[in-house]
């Protein structure tokens, strides 16, 4: 394998676009190739079928130098072992020292099987990324990938190296990173290099495709109404719905407002559901489980209205109120009704 | 990879289906010392991970359509022998429990060889089971990487985020719904096949009296490195690529303001309006 000093970013296709995660990762992406220094590049990575500019440009803007562009028919659909594969002989072929890549359901699992192909360490779900030189950076004195995520539902973070084999493997959930703003001017830097590999059929096929009925991406909502336990029943979550109406938000409920079948899943947020990072959660009736407290990490201003002045959520809310949500709520409604 | 044809009646007659389970603390039992801000172990209760729970369910709901054979395998320490006991009062057929001190400190690449391994000697490398099947992800490591790096160090197809399953009437594959991040795909494909069971699967059933008094009794092997015919460089500590530098808390957020409510909305208003008028400003 031969080995550079290059930065390596997965470019996830969603919808038939560059997924945002990438350009959150690439902003990222940036400040590492800063700090790796010596001669580092910035790499997008598309793999799919009928890669055209439209697709690479935004890849190009944002910053990446290069774009490896893999344009197969059998890459038309994510495939795991397709997909691994292809990657795999990429990395063989240009050894990057780094690889990230968006901890979604398709980035997080065929990530793994790459990384068991490279014989290289994976760290899931990074929360922090940074390149240092660490005194198991070798007598070359590289820096190496600080990768810090959290353990045990949020209560501890570690931070992890990969010290000896390449390349340093990471995926961060979307919204962690905020995307980098400073677009490059005028005409593209970058090349497009596009790869010939010698791929097999997928050895799954998809039969029938679902969408989300719902188009609900709490992952990107920037205001987010959520509700809990404290609401009672299905019926105060319109309440909800007419306060996230008045701020232009998402509704949201906690575990026990979906286990009670209040609210449809996909509106979960917590371990077991969505990661959200908006700008503001206001959130009634949930007490904070370490679980849910997990999901909403990365929210800016956290503002909690909870009956038990005990409740865990007001550990990390910036305002909480102590009261009965039922009673709250409708007066917040008439009140931010008066704009 | 090995191949092998499956016949109607191989599946029918002798579906062979591995369950891989980890013991992990119940998060909902884990607690922080509030002075030193470190996790308080005293307390912590160990449980089976809820969502290999889930995918033991999945293995059962085919035993019993199917008369499936079902074994459980967990990597861990001598106590994770009382998971797998569980998972044997629940229904499942035979337990291996993979112990040694040579697996401590296993990264997710070493433990995803160190079950692979476990799974080519218990079956055979020409035999793989049909179905390997895994919790989606671990919830104290939450990394979601062990079921597909079991798949790429077998070199077999790999789904993950499965939420029901059926096996194809001829019983030359199998048919599953899965989750992604924009919604649902229904995958097919043939076995051998590693898959990952998702959070919206059937929740596992409860043991019955019988199996938990039968299974109180049951010798369960323990396999080690020399067992599995591992290669000592790729276990433990040493076949980690991951090193672990630091554990650390949290920065803990200071505690915001926490006031009664006083029938007043205003100063609740203001905060709000607040927030919402910083959105779209970076």
């Amino acid at each position: 394998m031969s080995a550079s000093a290059d930065i390596w970013v997965f470019a996830e296709l969603a919808g038939g676009k560059i997924a945002d995660v990438v350009f959150e990762l690439l902003g990222k992406g940036c400040a590492l190739k800063a700090d790796r220094g010596a001669g580092s590049r910035l790499c997008a990575v598309v793999l799919g079928c009928g890669i055209d500019a439209t697709l690479t440009d935004p890849l190009l803007s944002a910053g990446a130098d290069v774009v490896y562009v893999v344009d197969d028919r059998v890459l038309a659909d994510y495939e795991p072992v397709v997909y691994s594969e292809a990657l795999t002989q990429l990395i063989r072929k240009y050894g990057p020292e780094v690889l990230l890549a968006g901890a979604t359901a398709i980035g997080r699992a065929f990530l793994a099987r790459v990384a068991a192909n490279c014989g290289t360490g994976l760290t899931a779900d990074c929360t922090g990324l940074e390149m240092a030189v660490s005194a198991r950076s070798g007598t070359d004195g590289r820096p190496l990938l600080y990768q810090t995520r959290p353990a045990f539902g949020g209560n501890i973070l570690a931070t992890i190296l990969t010290p000896e084999t390449r390349p340093q493997m990471a995926t961060v959930r979307p919204g962690v990173f905020r995307r980098c703003l400073v677009r490059r001017q005028g005409k593209f830097a970058g090349t497009i290099v596009r790869e010939r590999l010698n791929l097999a059929e997928p050895p799954t096929r998809i039969v029938e495709r679902v969408q989300r009925a719902e188009g609900v991406d709490l992952g990107r909502a920037e205001v987010i109404v959520a509700g809990g336990r404290g609401l009672r029943c299905a019926e105060n979550f319109g309440l909800l719905q007419r306060l996230a109406a008045r701020l232009g938000g998402e509704v949201a409920a906690s575990r026990a407002a979906v286990d009670a079948g209040w609210v449809p899943a996909a509106r979960q947020v917590g371990q077991t559901g969505r990661t959200v990072a908006p700008r503001l959660y206001l959130c009634f009736g949930i007490s904070g489980a370490i679980q849910h407290l997990e999901g909403i990490r990365g929210a800016e201003h956290i503002i909690a209205v909870n009956s038990d002045p005990d409740a865990p959520i007001f550990n990390v809310a910036d305002l909480g109120i102590v009261g009965d949500a039922l009673e709250i709520l409708p007066r917040l409604i008439e009140e931010l009704g008066h704009d | 990879m090995a191949k092998r044809d499956f016949t109607i009646n191989d599946i029918i007659c002798g579906m062979r289906i591995a369950v891989c389970i980890k013991q992990v603390p119940d998060t909902t039992s884990v607690r922080i010392d509030p002075v030193t801000n470190t996790l308080m172990r005293e307390g912590v209760v160990s449980v089976t991970n809820p969502f290999d729970l889930q995918a033991l369910e999945q293995a059962l709901v085919l035993k019993d359509a199917l008369a499936a054979e079902v074994t459980v395998i967990s990597m861990g320490p001598p106590q994770a022998a009382e998971a797998l006991r569980d998972s044997l009062a629940r229904g499942a057929d035979r337990a291996f429990l993979v112990s040694s001190r040579a697996f401590g400190g296993a990264d997710t690449l070493a433990t995803a060889y160190t079950l692979a391994q476990t799974l080519r000697i218990v079956y055979g490398n020409d035999a793989l089971p049909e179905l390997m099947l895994f919790g989606q992800q671990a919830v104290d490591g939450d990394t979601a990487q062990v079921g597909p790096g079991v798949s790429a160090c077998l070199d077999v197809p790999l789904v993950t985020y499965v939420r029901r399953l059926e096996i194809l009437p001829d019983g030359s594959g199998f048919r599953a719904r899965t989750s992604f991040d924009d919604g649902e795909r229904m995958v097919e494909g043939r076995f051998p096949v590693v898959m990952t069971v998702g959070k919206d699967a059937a929740q596992a059933r409860f043991a019955s009296l019988f199996g938990t008094m039968s299974a109180r009794t049951v010798e369960i092997p323990v396999l080690d490195e020399t067992a599995i015919h591992a290669e000592a460089a790729r276990l433990g500590l040493n076949g980690s690529p991951t090193k672990v530098m630091a554990i650390a808390s949290p920065p803990v957020k200071t505690r915001g303001k926490v006031l009664p409510w006083d029938g007043d909305a205003r100063e609740l208003v203001c905060s709000i309006r607040a927030a919402v008028a910083r959105k779209g400003q970076s």
